[in-house]
């Protein structure tokens, strides 16, 4: 069938190519350079049958005023400039021609008749175009300047268009260009079309097609046009707020793991060995540090670096974290306070380090893959990097629930939680226990830096910004609890994102610190408190 | 005060003792030696070393105020920095009024901040701070209210140890947040500044900068007399048995919340007098004094200087303070950080009391105390 069809296209071509004394592309494109505008007229419209990709760049080219003459190679160039001089491209053989002098081309000219058929055709040509891409900024571009005399190819393009996602916005342009239209039958289902659309420009559309004035009277004649573009955009409006609403949603549960991430290694410290690990936040940093100190060791492997940062990370940041155990905490079990005193210092500490190293922020690339979005419609597009680190939190929590629940360590850490005088004779080595607890946490808290240097800034200073929302996170979900850290992390990042729009950022944060000091007086032990009488002194 | 006090709690005991002439030398000494030898003399203090010497003062009521606390009470407060920088506004508002129209637009009524911002006319909280005596009591009254509220809240409810900790910390991050903001008319980032006069007196002049750090001297010895008489009476007793066994204490019929929440107001009382004399001698009062480093810098002064002698909160804080101006300033600037993280982890691990706890600890054989206390509260847990 689609040799048929080549042949066809061919036998056309040929058809028209006789009709223009011409052959082929080359022999075609050298015809734009003629006399009169009505022969290079002529030669585009034989170009823009045939079925050849270089025809697009060509015409657009033309369109834009970029092609010239070259009389050294006897062929059209499409020229780009580069200081004084041009660099010149041939449409024939696709190569570059390297900078020349402007003296040494002569532009194609053309007039205003030609450049609005030239822009049919290319339009035509992007919207007929085999690269998905193309046809969808082409056709975006049409919502953007809606365009009459755009309207033939737009029409035809949309009766071959298989894609759906595509054919949805070329609707939409193919609406936006009749609702200028003097046909009162086509704007009516122009505005049946938007109505459908959530693209922040049918938005518009509507908005001038519904406009009135000081009078409240209608401004378009077309009173019923008006008045049913304005029950359209009402009803869009309540969809464009359900998305942002849906939005909302998305970024709040993606700021909630971020806590999640941030907060569950110091859930694990906390809760297991009653101490207070202030340099938690200093992990999340040293892991950050990590993904930027891998990046610039295997610069070759930019792609697959935050794959090989994540267990670089926690086994730096872990092995710091037993470090810090073996050396300092072990001495002040039975005595948080101080516990929490002496992490601080360790934290200043190491803060000063990586200062020392890098006295500046430093810039972590993010990979290709994670960057972009995944644009669902017109009012809800979701960025990548925020949905793999949704998915990444959920993925380390569930290992590590895994971890606790089925794994002989797992058993050892809960029994040394529960009761640790019983766990100890019970003849677990609690010291072990918690020297690994701790590298465990620490290390978690490293994976957590990986996943934030794709979304903030990478300084000595990060680790403070999150040492407070995790503590908030810990203390509110209950200590030694992975469900309440999960609750609560989602909980604050959706109130967090909520309380935005209406109070402001500062002001919501300071909203939410208030609220979690009100309801610790309610739940001293937080949400989902461990029962039992161990947890009193 | 009864003469058993002064004789037992002041005189007999050795560190009050020499903290004492050592702070009434340094209230008599420092205005002499500013005064009577010349500028280019040896024996010269100059002005901003009076100033200074007056600003770690400050930091030593702070310190007391924390030590009372946390040294007496078990109560480690990670905001205190918060009161401190509470009482620092209030005296700030008053010394902002004091500017009158001699501010950069000079306009007689608003402070510059506001003009800049186009408010039209003073907020309501502002009013009342151009009488130096409203300003006083609301020194007082604005950081021991948040105190009452705050430690009736979390008292009742039991909440103590680290979370109790963690809850001050969050009340002075959002504290911060809040001033920092323009909108609450506290000027915002760049806080109160430029202040002209207190009282009719220039406040650049050496006169006045003599008498703030006099008054600053009287106030900490008075500070420390009133600590020293509270902890040495009963309330002080009960207050010792709360930070060694909360439940036992309750248990015997002690309305633990009560004595908490006394001790807690009394010492954000002298935490916000503290601000206010911090103040005038600085010159500026600005949202980062609420940033919760700057509180969890108070507990190692009290810390370093040993907790739970009072004395040794003063020492404490000026000697750290000392160090952080001598060593920021000088070559080792980059080496400061390192060197507070190792006191950090020094103090807490080797000297669980302090500096003033040495020669006991080195009495005892050296370390070996610490680490069977350590084993014990490990058994105990």
């Amino acid at each position: 069938m689609k040799y048929f069809l080549t042949c066809g296209r061919l036998i056309a071509c040929w058809l028209l190519a006789i009709s223009c004394y011409a052959e082929d592309f080359a022999g075609l494109v050298k015809n734009l350079n003629a006399e009169s505008f009505a022969e290079k007229s002529a030669a585009a419209t034989a170009l823009y049958q045939l079925d050849d990709p270089r025809v697009l760049p060509t015409l657009k080219a033309m369109q834009e005023g970029n092609l010239y003459w070259s009389s050294e190679s006897s062929q059209p160039v499409i020229g780009k400039e580069v200081g004084d001089k041009l660099e010149i491209h041939s449409c024939i053989e696709q190569t570059s021609l390297g900078a020349v002098d402007k003296s040494q081309l002569e532009k194609i000219k053309i007039n205003n008749g030609l450049r609005r058929e030239l822009r049919g055709l290319v339009a035509g040509l992007e919207l007929g175009a085999k690269d998905p891409a193309i046809r969808q900024q082409s056709a975006r571009n049409l919502i953007k300047n809606p365009d009459e005399s755009l309207r033939a190819p737009l029409v035809a393009a949309l009766d071959q268009e298989k894609n759906n996602s595509i054919r949805e916005i070329m609707r939409v342009a193919l609406a936006s260009i009749d609702m200028g239209s003097s046909d009162a039958a086509l704007r009516k289902t122009a505005v049946a079309t938007l109505a459908d659309a959530l693209q922040p420009e049918a938005i518009a559309l509507l908005e001038k097609a519904s406009a009135k004035n000081e009078t409240g009277q209608y401004i378009h004649e077309d009173t019923e046009f008006a008045t049913s573009s304005e029950a359209a955009l009402k009803a869009m409006q309540a969809k464009v707020d359900l998305f942002k609403f849906l939005e909302n949603c998305f970024f709040g549960i993606s700021l909630g793991s971020v806590l999640l991430l941030a907060a569950i290694g110091l859930a694990i410290t906390f809760g297991v060995m009653g101490v207070i690990n202030m340099a938690h936040g200093e992990m999340i940093m040293l892991g950050a540090y990590t993904t930027f100190a891998i990046q610039q060791l295997f610069p070759q492997w930019m792609q697959a670096s935050i794959l090989i940062a994540i267990p670089a990370a926690f086994l730096v940041s872990g092995g710091v974290g037993v470090i810090i155990e073996r050396t300092i905490i072990r001495h002040l079990y039975g005595r948080p306070l101080e516990t929490l005193l002496a992490t601080f210092g360790v934290s200043l500490f190491l803060q000063q380090l990586v200062r020392t190293y890098r006295a500046n922020n430093v810039a972590v690339v993010a990979p290709d893959w994670m960057s972009g979005m995944w644009q669902i419609n017109g009012a809800l597009s979701l960025t990548y990097n925020r949905i793999y680190i949704i998915v990444f939190s959920v993925l380390v929590l569930v290992l590590l629930a895994l971890l606790l629940r089925k794994t002989y360590f797992g058993l050892q850490m809960r029994a040394v939680t529960q009761n640790r005088a019983m766990a100890n004779s019970m003849g677990i080595r609690s010291s072990w226990v918690d020297a690994l607890t701790f590298g465990l946490g620490s290390g978690i808290a490293g994976i957590a830096g990986v996943a934030l240097s794709q979304i903030t800034n990478v300084g000595p200073n990060m680790g403070q910004q999150y040492i407070i929302d995790s503590f908030m996170v810990v203390v509110f979900g209950g200590v030694g609890n992975l469900l309440g850290t999960l609750f609560a992390a989602l909980s604050l990042g959706v109130v967090n994102k909520f309380l935005e729009p209406f109070a402001g950022a500062v002001l919501g944060k300071i909203m939410v610190l208030i609220f979690i000091i009100l309801f610790i007086q309610w739940r001293p032990r937080g949400l989902f408190a461990l029962k039992g009488r161990f947890v009193e002194d | 005060m009864s003469t058993p006090f002064v004789s037992t709690y002041l005189w007999g005991d050795k560190g009050s003792r020499y903290l004492l002439i050592v702070l009434c030398l340094l209230g008599v000494g420092v205005p002499l030696l500013n005064w009577l030898p010349p500028e280019n003399s040896f024996l010269h203090v100059p002005t901003y070393m009076v100033s200074l010497l007056g600003k770690y003062l400050c930091f030593a009521i702070l310190a007391l105020a924390l030590d009372l606390i946390w040294g007496y009470c078990g109560i480690l407060s990670l905001g205190h920095g918060a009161f401190f920088a509470l009482g620092g506004y209030a005296m700030g508002m008053y010394l902002m009024r004091q500017i009158g129209d001699r501010g950069v637009y000079g306009n007689a009524d608003l402070p510059d901040f506001m003009v800049f911002l186009n408010w039209e006319e003073l907020p309501w909280f502002w009013h009342g701070f151009e009488h130096f005596g409203y300003a006083l009591l609301m020194v007082l009254l604005v950081p021991g209210v948040l105190a009452f509220v705050f430690g009736w809240l979390a008292f009742r409810s039991r909440v103590s140890g680290v979370y109790l900790s963690i809850i001050t910390q969050a009340l002075t991050y959002a504290l911060m947040l809040a001033f920092f903001r323009n909108d609450m008319g506290f000027g915002g980032n760049n806080g109160l500044t430029d202040f002209k006069e207190i009282i009719g007196f220039d406040l650049q002049a050496t006169s006045t900068r003599l008498v703030l750090f006099v008054l600053s001297v009287l106030v900490l010895m008075l500070a420390f007399c009133g600590a020293r008489y509270i902890t040495a009476s009963k309330l002080g007793r009960v207050l010792v048995s709360v930070r060694d066994a909360e439940s036992r204490t309750r248990f015997l019929g002690y309305r633990v919340e009560h004595y908490k929440l006394m001790v807690f107001v009394v010492s954000a009382l002298l935490a916000g007098i503290a601000g206010a004399l911090y103040v005038p001698q600085v010159g500026i009062i600005n949202p980062s004094e609420f940033n919760p480093l700057n509180s969890i810098e108070i507990v190692i002064w009290v810390a370093i200087g040993g907790r739970g002698t009072l004395y040794g909160a003063v020492l404490g804080a000026l000697l750290v303070n000392y160090g952080k101006t001598y060593f920021t300033s000088g070559i080792f600037a980059e080496y400061w950080l390192f060197i507070l993280g190792a006191l950090f982890v020094v103090t807490t691990i080797y000297l669980p009391r302090g500096l003033v706890g040495l020669k006991e600890q080195w009495a005892n054989g050296k370390l070996a105390t610490l680490f069977k206390n350590t084993t014990r509260a490990k058994v105990a847990s």
